[in-house]
């Protein structure tokens, strides 16, 4: 019973607790033990609530047990973004997706891991420990938000919050076995989301199901004062409106998303997913994204540039860590910084120093800035042909642990499919479309147009409904 | 492209961090990849492209001037590593006359 409850749909856990069948403690309780036992081994938390309060009975997530990756702002536990540089930090105010889902009756868990500062493909580039991923312990979940996937997938949570600025919810979705979606972007408030890309960064849902991930969209999504960038109107019913005939649907298949460098079990996998729509009337067609060989360079300079000036905050002085060597103020920010910080962040803010400098500025950054439009309007071309877009979410299964951390460059690569709909701030869904041959989940990812992410969602969903569910559960 | 060790130092002085020289080699390199892929950029012909900075399009949101509650400044100063009354402290950088 126990281990069912695990696996239980948010939407059945909410239903059981408002009509009294399920207590929210009872649930909050299974997890919590769920968390002790096996998360040992996964490694996803951060920090876990011991006494979570779940007193709810009530609201479209009553009683649902959720994992927040660190880097969403919360007052009962520090937010650390797996840095060290924010080991002991404690928010002074709540992301306002936070505050939606304790609304919506959610019990928060605990906080999850990440690379730091969501900078990387792999949750190895923690500043604490690498997170597992739990169909095979010896690969990483993806990343950055892997702990967030991880815990999901592994039934230590029904549903998860994860920040995607370049494919970091839907890889470590598709590597993991797990529903992700990447809302447009503006959809969800980045209010108490710690910045990374602050032109690229979206909040959003991990689930098992796509009706899962649909709830909580509903419940995150529409518009947050507190964020400028957020988009104006409520966020629609998402999975009242969730079931539609695929019939008619355009599904445009990009042919750089299916080139060189694709694995052919993944494709395989990708492909006969993609079949079970047309043999329900859905029409394929051929569409081409010309610019998706230059999305990864174009993505590395804008995320940089961005990194460098919003990581520029943390100086010893306001909040976080400070030098214990005694030293002058600039030494003191140097020192600060250089204890602080792991490699790779240091790396994308040298890059965006480099790339924001005055006599670089135009060959890079700027150039970089119109690549980016040239990209937006490779996207707008092909949903001219097509209502989605389909293809795989990366290019391979899970990796080895440690297989890609010599080489910065090969990691960048697994993001290849993912980060045009940063740069032009589409809706993507990854969800999972069957295992390898050494037993590793594959993902599928769904593009829509900008603001049409409940077509997305239904897409997935119809995908869903004729894969129907794998039976499988991670052995862990 | 190559990365001078001056100008590699130079940025991570604009960049406010300290770069051990017994790590210089290896970062020099790594950077010196990823400048090299990011430099297939200039193939691409971008004249007459309007630049996109961001992805909805949306400038200058604005909002009544009007005044709200904010954070309070005991919790403004609840992280800081040195306060000194209710002021972020820093290492002195004028000499006391």
């Amino acid at each position: 019973m126990t281990d069912d409850l695990a696996f239980l749909p948010a939407r059945e856990i909410a239903e059981s607790v408002r009509s009294g069948k399920l207590s929210a403690a009872e649930v909050g309780r299974v997890h919590l033990d769920r968390i002790r036992r096996l998360d040992p081994k996964i490694k996803a938390f951060l920090s876990v609530r011991q006494n979570a309060s779940p007193d709810a009975s009530a609201g479209p997530l009553a009683g649902v047990p959720v994992a927040l990756k660190d880097n969403l702002c919360t007052l009962e536990e520090p937010t650390t973004c797996g840095s060290r540089i924010l080991e002991t930090y404690r928010a002074p105010y709540e992301a306002t997706v936070v505050s939606r889902l304790r609304a919506a009756g959610a019990t928060i868990l605990g906080k999850t891991n990440l690379d730091e500062f969501a900078m990387g493909s792999s949750t190895e580039n923690s500043g604490y420990f690498p997170t597992r991923n739990p169909w095979d312990l010896s690969c990483v979940p993806g990343g950055s938000s892997g702990g967030s996937a991880a815990a999901v997938a592994a039934g230590l949570a029904t549903v998860s919050l994860g920040s995607d600025t370049g494919g970091s919810i839907r890889e470590p979705a598709a590597l993991s076995g797990v529903v992700g979606f990447k809302p447009t972007y503006g959809r969800v408030s980045r209010h108490g989301l710690v910045a990374l890309a602050s032109s690229l960064d979206q909040v959003g849902p991990f689930a098992r199901d796509v009706r899962d991930a649909a709830l909580v969209m509903s419940v995150i999504g529409g518009h947050d004062p507190l964020d400028a960038t957020s988009l104006p109107g409520p966020a629609p019913d998402y999975l009242g409106q969730l079931d539609r005939d695929p019939k008619g649907l355009r599904i445009g298949l990009p042919k750089e998303y299916f080139a060189d460098g694709l694995d052919a079990e993944v494709r395989a996998l990708v492909m006969t997913a993609i079949r079970t729509l047309e043999k329900r009337g859905a029409r394929i067609v051929d569409v081409a994204l010309p610019m998706t060989e230059h999305g990864i360079a174009t993505y590395y300079v804008v995320l940089a540039a961005e990194a460098s000036s919003n990581l520029a905050r943390y100086d010893g002085v306001h909040y976080g860590h400070r030098t214990k060597v005694p030293a002058g103020l600039i030494e003191m920010m140097s020192k600060s910084r250089t204890e602080g910080f792991g490699p790779e962040v240091k790396r994308r803010i040298l890059l965006g120093t480099f790339v924001l400098s005055s006599d670089r500025i135009d060959a890079y950054y700027h150039r970089a800035q119109k690549l980016r439009r040239l990209i937006a309007r490779d996207f707008e071309k092909a949903f001219e042909l097509c209502d989605v877009l389909m293809g795989p979410t990366s290019p391979t299964a899970a990796f080895k642990i440690g297989e890609k951390s010599a080489d910065p460059l090969s990691l960048y690569l697994c993001d290849v499919y993912t980060v045009g709909a940063n740069l032009a701030g589409l809706p993507g869904l990854s969800l999972p479309c069957g295992f390898t041959s050494a037993g590793l989940p594959a993902g599928l990812q769904i593009l829509g147009r900008p603001l049409d992410d409940l077509g997305v969602l239904q897409a997935g969903r119809a995908v869903e409904r004729e894969l129907g569910p794998s039976g499988r559960r991670p052995p862990v | 492209m190559a990365l001078e060790p001056a100008h590699l130092q130079h940025l991570a002085r604009l960049a406010r961090l300290e770069l051990a020289d017994a790590d210089m080699e290896s970062i020099r390199t790594r950077m010196e990849v990823i400048i090299e892929y990011v430099d297939q950029l200039k193939k691409v012909d971008v004249e007459g492209v309007p630049p996109l900075d961001n992805a909805v399009d949306l400038t200058n949101v604005r909002r009544n001037d009007e005044v709200q509650p904010g954070l309070p400044p005991e919790a403004a100063l609840a992280n800081a590593p040195s306060v000194a009354g209710p002021y972020f402290a820093v290492p002195r950088i004028i000499d006391a006359p």
